[in-house]
């Protein structure tokens, strides 16, 4: 077996293109302080992903990921027209809304996929370690479908964040001038968000839906420690994201245990590390500042 | 139909306002508004807390949905002179940890003009680097913003209104939170633009300084109390009637009894 | 039926459901109040490696360590969010998204570690995932009794500065209350309802036991007090429900259907609790609609008319809707039937006008005087 195919290859690559796409997307949902929205999204795609296997009997293809990420869709749909109520604040009804649509997606495989691939564990962690076992060929190349799926979905993704960086950017910062500004903020959203679901319903394959999370937030988060500008903020997000794969790779297959688990844990101590930089630096500074102050009283 | 869409319609008034009303729920936030003000003033919009001070700037923008009545800028409507108008927001209706630096934000005043796909250029950040300078920020231009004091940040937010060269500019409470250098300066910008014949309303909370910053009042406490200029409007008795207890929205025959009226704090 | 609830395994079912459905709804009321709702999310995901570490160290499945462990990485997890929160720029939703997915990523390391090195049996830790009530046995109910007990206590203890500080945290401050502490306190004891809940419900949902059963009876109750004891009743009730229910169809995980059950009762809630709920709100406006007579909404044409000095003066529905709070369509539509109204336009971006007619102002002149007369000329 070579090239695409070649199971470490595969692995390896899936992984990447997964935090890579996940962090692109995520630097502008934690910017704008919707992170648990990662969480109410990756979590509702399962009842998507198991209607769209109950109808079509794929989990695959684009036609179930579009039909899988609209339940994504829902579920911000859902939390938005809750809060609208005014009977809820916004937290009770993302913690009402996701956890509903994951568990009827769980009844769903529970009763009528019993004994295929897609039950509720796969969903949940992810079996990257086997991805290069499902292959199509692609001008005469073998390729992994969750792969191919994953390269479709960050060109998507590339290309909408490209198009749209302005509008995405003001839309983030200050949402009111851009409508002001005729730049319609809440169409952006709302495209982003369905280019999230769809890029999670693509990785749940891979990761699982609930790891996917971590490479939305966490490479976000710690760029979002170190850098100053926008654009550097994600270029870096998606660096740290990318360089977690192969070092979650290694560590699983040095510790044998989940190559998924391992991916996503591995952004966990470049934040850690962020963190402790700035409060060093909060540290340094206070010590520059000439008092007996201590860190926290300044940072 | 009195008007066909993209006539202009009354179009010597910078500004005007006619049967506005906003309900936020099931009560009335701005209630039956007509407002009128000409171009080549400085206006101030006062009243207390919860009299629909932003909301009427959010409806001239048309960021709240209008229950009722029509906004005209020019003679046109909002969506016709987007350009013309710049908008100075709650300094704290924003994330200032937002990683970006005091040019860029200025920059995004221009985004609505360079169109949805058009990345910013030399042209933009020299213009932007200039509107800098009218608000005495180009030293800071690549700073961070956090790393702004309360006054630079509302100077830059004006900065990025001035980068559009509005003839009509909105700016939400600009000097709340600042200290007294900035808000002098901040002021002395709107005399300027004043001079050059723009039109300028700012809602506005220091009932000290009303009268040496406008020359145009608005009294606002969900109707329009009293509206003008300042000679013939600041009196004791429209403070009274707008800082006094509450405005019945309609005199429906049923007289409420007058509560007890508070003295209304001396110009 | 006798026979099926004399039945032991399910007595320990419905036992424990009960029990993680009170612990849950008390301090989930509170998280509710004090929009903390997420938080219960990040605690049971962080839980789960202290749950395999808690195996790992009584080489057993053993409730009490694993609950111990389960406590332990949970509230590490809240106090890494805190340290996040407040010595950086990075806002509460990132750090509890970050907390929740990276405990989480750590658990599924630890589980496989296990499961791979195959220590005695898989152990049956991956039901901490969605829960598995039939597997509850009577010695599993213990430690549960004893965290839910100590919960329990400390809110009861603590009942006035907790609620002082649910509702007015800087006046709690004021008064000299060490908000702090007592912030930890509540977050810790939410992680002890968490931990109660991870064997029957597991560390993906119990984010919803934690929500729901709060949501819900916000709705019903006024008070305090009122609302987190119908809080716990719900909690139970969605509880009991779903364990037997999971229990009798051994095919179906029981955490999910806990979960469809905690969400219904919170959305009949939302729809047919009597003071907030949707349905009686939309009732109570469709009553006031139709005992708005037609007489007040000429009223209100005539007075906006006299207002601006133009008996001709057309008065856009939506000014006319805004006031009275509702859809006055129906009756303008009666009162253009009566002659006394007809639609109008005004501006091209406006909706519809009324504008009273000859008849329409005789009538309202004569009905304002009438009101006047009976209820005097005021002050």
């Amino acid at each position: 077996m070579t090239g695409l195919a070649d199971p470490t290859v595969a692995i390896l690559l899936t992984g990447m293109l997964v935090g890579v796409s996940a962090s692109l997307l995520g630097s502008f949902l934690v910017l704008r302080g919707n992170s648990m929205l990662a969480d109410a999204i990756s979590h509702s795609i399962l009842f998507g992903i198991a209607l769209a296997w109950l109808l079509t009997g794929q989990t695959s293809g684009p036609v179930q990921i579009a039909g899988a990420a609209l339940s994504g869709v829902l579920a911000v749909y859902l939390i938005e027209t809750l809060t609208r109520t005014r009977r809820l604040r916004d937290d009770a009804a993302i913690g009402l809304v996701f956890p509903a649509l994951f568990s009827a997606g769980v009844i769903l495989i529970n009763v009528f996929a019993r004994d295929v691939h897609l039950d509720e564990h796969t969903v949940l962690l992810g079996e990257i370690g086997f991805v290069w076992l499902d292959t199509v060929t692609l001008g005469g190349i073998e390729v992994p479908r969750a792969m191919l799926a994953m390269a479709v979905m960050l060109v998507l993704d590339a290309a909408f964040v490209l198009a749209f960086y302005k509008a995405l950017k003001l839309a983030t910062f200050d949402p009111d001038l851009a409508r002001a500004l005729g730049l319609a903020p809440g169409l952006i959203f709302y495209v982003h968000l369905s280019l999230l679901s769809g890029t999670a319903v693509a990785a749940f394959d891979a990761v699982g839906v609930v790891l996917f999370i971590t490479f939305v937030v966490v490479p976000p988060a710690t760029a979002y420690l170190l850098t100053r500008r926008l654009s550097s903020m994600i270029v870096l997000a998606m660096i740290l994201a990318a360089a977690s794969a192969p070092l979650g790779y290694a560590v699983a297959f040095w510790l044998d245990v989940s190559i998924g688990g391992a991916m996503a844990l591995a952004t966990g101590p470049f934040l850690l590390l962020a963190y402790g930089w700035r409060r060093w630096r909060a540290w340094q500074q206070a010590r520059a500042a000439g008092g007996l102050q201590s860190p926290s009283a300044s940072a | 139909m009195d008007h066909e869409l993209g006539q202009p319609h009354e179009p010597d008034l910078a500004l005007h306002v006619e049967d506005l009303t906003v309900s936020y729920g099931d009560r009335p936030a701005l209630w039956d508004i007509d407002l009128n003000i000409p171009p080549g003033v400085l206006a101030g919009v006062i009243g207390p807390n919860g009299a629909g001070k932003s909301t009427l700037l959010k409806a001239i923008l048309g960021l709240v949905p209008l229950s009722a009545g029509h906004v005209r800028l020019f003679g046109h409507t909002y969506a016709e002179q987007r350009r013309r108008v710049g908008y100075v927001p709650q300094r704290s209706s924003v994330d200032w940890d937002f990683p970006t630096t005091a040019v860029d934000v200025v920059t995004m005043g221009l985004y609505g003009r360079m169109g949805w796909f058009r990345w910013p250029g030399r042209r933009e950040r020299d213009r932007a680097l200039r509107a800098l300078e009218e608000v005495g920020m180009d030293a800071l231009a690549d700073r961070q913003i956090s790393e702004l004091s309360g006054g630079q940040q509302q100077r830059v937010f004006i900065a990025r209104a001035l980068v559009q060269q509005p003839d009509l500019l909105l700016l939400d409470e600009p000097m709340a939170g600042v200290d007294a250098t900035t808000e002098r300066s901040i002021i002395d910008i709107l005399g300027r633009l004043r001079r050059e014949g723009r039109t300028i309303i700012v809602v506005h909370h220091d009932l000290q300084t009303v009268q040496r910053y406008f020359d145009w009042l608005i009294f606002l406490n969900v109707r329009v109390i009293a509206a003008g200029p300042i000679d013939s409007v600041y009196t004791a008795r429209n403070l009274r009637r707008t800082y006094g207890g509450q405005v019945a929205l309609l005199d429906e025959g049923r007289q409420r009894n007058g509560g007890p009226e508070d003295a209304g704090p001396a110009g | 039926m006798p026979g099926l609830l004399a039945d032991y395994t399910l007595q320990n079912v419905m036992l424990g459901a009960a029990l993680i459905g009170v612990i849950s709804g008390v301090l989930g009321a509170f998280a509710v109040l004090r929009r903390q709702s997420l938080l219960g999310d990040a605690l049971a995901h962080a839980a789960l490696p202290g749950v395999c570490i808690g195996f790992m160290m009584a080489g057993a499945r053993e409730m009490g360590s694993i609950m111990g462990g389960a406590l332990f990485t949970g509230v590490a997890a809240a106090l890494l969010m805190v340290a996040l929160t407040r010595n950086t720029r990075l806002k509460m939703d990132a750090a509890l998204a970050a907390m929740l997915s990276l405990g989480f990523a750590l658990g599924v390391v630890l589980l496989t570690w296990i499961q791979r090195r195959g220590g005695a049996s898989q152990a049956g830790l991956d039901s901490f995932l969605f829960g598995q009530a039939a597997a509850t046995t009577r010695a599993d109910l213990y430690p549960m009794m004893i965290l839910a007990g100590i919960a329990l206590l400390g809110v009861a203890l603590l009942w006035k500065p907790l609620k002082l500080m649910t509702f007015d945290p800087d006046f709690a401050a004021v008064t000299g209350l060490p908000v702090q502490w007592l912030e930890r306190l509540l977050t810790a004891m939410i992680a002890l309802a968490v931990v109660t809940g991870l064997q029957m419900v597991g560390v993906v949902l119990m984010t919803a036991m934690i929500i729901a059963p709060g949501a819900a009876a916000r709705q019903w109750c006024g008070s305090l007090l009122g609302m987190v004891v119908l809080s716990a009743v719900l909690g139970a009730l969605a509880g009991v429900g779903g364990g037997l229910v999971s229990a009798l169809a051994p095919g179906l995980s029981t955490g999910p259907v806990v979960v469809l059950l905690a969400t219904l009762i919170a959305l009949l809630s939302l729809l047919l609790a009597p003071r907030r709920g949707l349905i009686p709100a939309w009732w109570r406006r469709r009553h006031r609609r139709s005992h708005t007579s037609t007489d007040r909404i000429l009223q209100t044409l005539y007075e906006l008319a006299r207002e601006h000095g133009d008996w001709r003066y057309r008065v856009e529905q939506g000014a006319v809707d805004a006031y009275h709070g509702m859809i006055t369509e129906p009756q303008l539509s009666t009162l253009a039937d009566r002659g006394l109204v007809v639609p109008a336009q005004h501006m091209p971006d406006e909706g519809r006008h009324w504008q009273l007619t000859e008849t329409g102002v005789a009538h309202a002149a004569e009905y304002a005087q009438r009101r006047r007369r009976r209820f005097g000329n005021g002050a």
